[in-house]
């Protein structure tokens, strides 16, 4: 429309341009990474490898390697917990509305709205009270929590789209709110389940404060560990840069694979930031 | 149709859901499930949520400011010597200076952005994911990379002085502040430092401008689109006028999500660049993770938290308000 006039090779023009420096950090990342530790200087940043090598990824995975099955396994859990939580909120608050079922849908919302430091000493306390301070439990306990307002929403936005023609006829067949639940939206959900999967496995994955306030070595999610790893003075260029590409690459896999969903949750979820 | 404002989409469907239930006011087992269901999780929001928001507003005035728990009151003292603190009185003004520009530049640039890939050119997928695959990324690893190539003496400055600038810039290590003149105990202005921290998360975030505004172009009837092009002399301002305003609604919320996105910036900063010298780049966040657990002062960290929370709301309230309204109606 307004670039018409520009003619459509100036459209071709434009993104090849951006999207060539959008990929700038991701060309540095990979080539980097791929060097071994005597190509690592300075002036040569820019450079592709001489020689190929995959050392740095060996010493990034010596180093990174137990953070990351704790992030698997934090980020597996709590984005189970909290979608399958999320999807029974979201069905009673879009179905069955009770007396005061209004109020109940903003006080939970309201969760995903507040800066995380401003809860962030009396989780710590009440973490190490029930003495999950330093586990990976301890984190999927806050994560489920507090993705809880985002999955709620987005499985009640979900159903609401499911016709209740669906359910009355269901109802009609002698089932109840159970019933209901089981035979007519479960099925249904299961595009609600994939939305919410990877929006809540990126965002945990990707989760740093809590991990970093809640948990100390061995203990760390990935994020945390690299952020160790790329703090120290002794660890190469390379070797962080394989690092980064480790603790990137799963939720990269997810985004690839699986984009489209990942818009819808980026949409459903943009209450979130 | 409008499918972004991303509360009210689905409105009109729990409207007439609504409807459909609210006919029948008597007991019902059903609705007693529905109730049920939720007490978990309202339980668990009430506790995690609003009791931890009020004990951590109930820490900030106490004398709480080392290790050992005190919870004798102090007033607001804890607030008066934050607000007379200079890391303090910086990190508001970084924050102010961060969000603005990182506001403008993601929007300017997603906008730009969504316009090039709605002109139903080939490969559109393929464009609109290399723009929005920094998204799926750790802001940790955005840190971690972009520190490397905003290093003064190594990254992008290397090209620059191939290409034979013979004062590249220092980034995030510049003390510089722009425009300077002094506020409280501070300077005030632009820190040039923040700038190499913009650019990372504009990197990261924009695309996210783009998709919204991708899907708000995608929402404005083609007519009207068409339009604007046959009118094609003025093809510039008749975007501005005809097509823009429709964006009004996508505009919004995308000027809400990125105010919380910047005042929750953490890990990036962290990550990349610390306080920064003189704090150039430290931001609210930062200052409560550091005074309440490597100064342990926890008194004084609820207060920056609570500050923070309050900053928070004054967006989030009236938008809250305006979508769960809209979608009551």
């Amino acid at each position: 429309m307004v670039m018409r006039r520009v003619g459509q090779s100036a459209t071709y023009t434009l993104l090849v341009f951006f999207s060539l420096i959008f990929l700038v950090p991701i060309y540095v990342l990979l080539t980097t990474s791929f060097k071994p530790n005597n190509e690592v200087d300075i002036a040569h940043m820019w450079a592709l490898p001489h020689h190929f090598s995959l050392a740095s990824y060996s010493a990034a995975w010596a180093q990174l390697g137990p953070n990351l099955g704790n992030s698997f396994y934090l980020a597996i859990v709590a984005t189970i917990l909290s979608s399958v939580i999320g999807a029974f909120n979201g069905y009673a608050l879009s179905k069955w509305k009770f007396p005061g079922s209004n109020i109940v849908f903003p006080i939970i919302l309201f969760g995903m709205f507040i800066p995380y430091q401003s809860i962030l000493i009396p989780l710590l306390k009440f973490i190490q009270a029930i003495h999950l301070y330093n586990t990976i439990p301890g984190l999927i306990l806050t994560n489920t929590i507090y993705g809880l307002p985002i999955t709620t929403l987005i499985f009640r936005n979900f159903y609401a789209g499911i016709p209740d023609d669906l359910i009355e006829s269901a109802q009609i067949d002698g089932n109840g709110y159970w019933g209901v639940f089981m035979r007519i939206m479960l099925p249904l959900a299961i595009p609600g389940f994939v939305v919410t999967g990877i929006w809540q496995f990126t965002s945990i994955w990707n989760e740093f404060l809590f991990a970093v306030s809640l948990t100390s070595p061995p203990h760390q999610p990935v994020t945390v560990a690299l952020q160790n790893l790329s703090g120290s003075d002794v660890v190469q260029w390379n070797v962080q840069m394989a690092g980064a590409v480790l603790t990137a690459l799963p939720t990269l896999i997810v985004y690839i694979l699986l984009g489209r969903y990942f818009i819808r949750g980026l949409l459903a979820g943009s209450v979130k930031g | 149709m409008e499918k972004t404002p991303v509360l009210t989409s689905q409105s009109a469907a729990i409207a007439r859901s609504s409807v459909a239930h609210h006919k029948k006011r008597r007991f019902s087992w059903d609705k007693m499930w529905s109730f049920l269901t939720l007490v978990p999780s309202l339980a668990a929001v009430l506790i995690f949520v609003y009791g931890f928001l009020g004990w951590t507003g109930y820490v900030s005035f106490t004398k709480w400011n080392s290790i050992l728990p005190d919870y004798q009151l102090w007033g607001f003292k804890n607030y008066q010597i934050l607000f007379q603190d200079y890391r303090f009185q910086s990190d508001l003004r970084n924050l102010l200076f961060f969000t603005v520009f990182f506001i403008l530049a993601c929007m300017v640039v997603g906008l730009f952005l969504a316009v090039l890939v709605d002109q139903k050119i080939k490969g559109e997928n393929i464009f609109r994911n290399i723009f929005l695959f920094p998204m799926a990324l750790s802001f940790i690893v955005t840190g971690v990379v972009w520190q490397w190539l905003l290093n003064p003496k190594t990254g992008v400055n290397l090209i620059f002085e191939a290409l034979g600038a013979s004062h590249p810039p220092a980034w995030y290590t510049s003390t510089r502040i722009v425009p300077s003149f002094h506020v409280g105990q501070i300077q005030f202005g632009l820190p040039i430092a923040m700038i190499a921290v913009l650019i990372a998360s504009v990197w990261q975030m924009s695309g996210f401008a783009m998709a919204l505004y991708l899907s708000g172009l995608r929402a404005v009837p083609e007519e009207i689109k068409e339009a604007a092009h046959v009118d094609g002399a003025n093809g510039w301002k008749t975007f501005w006028r005809i097509v823009f305003p429709q964006l009004r609604p996508v505009t919004v919320t995308v000027v809400i999500i990125l105010v919380q996105s910047s005042m929750k910036t953490f890990d990036l900063v962290y990550a990349m660049t610390g306080p920064g010298n003189g704090y150039v780049t430290d931001l609210p966040s930062l200052d409560m993770f550091t005074t309440t657990f490597q100064a342990n002062q926890y008194a004084q960290g609820s207060a920056i938290a609570i500050v923070m929370f309050v900053l928070m709301m004054i967006f989030v309230i009236p938008y809250l308000w305006n979508s769960l309204r809209k979608e009551g109606q």
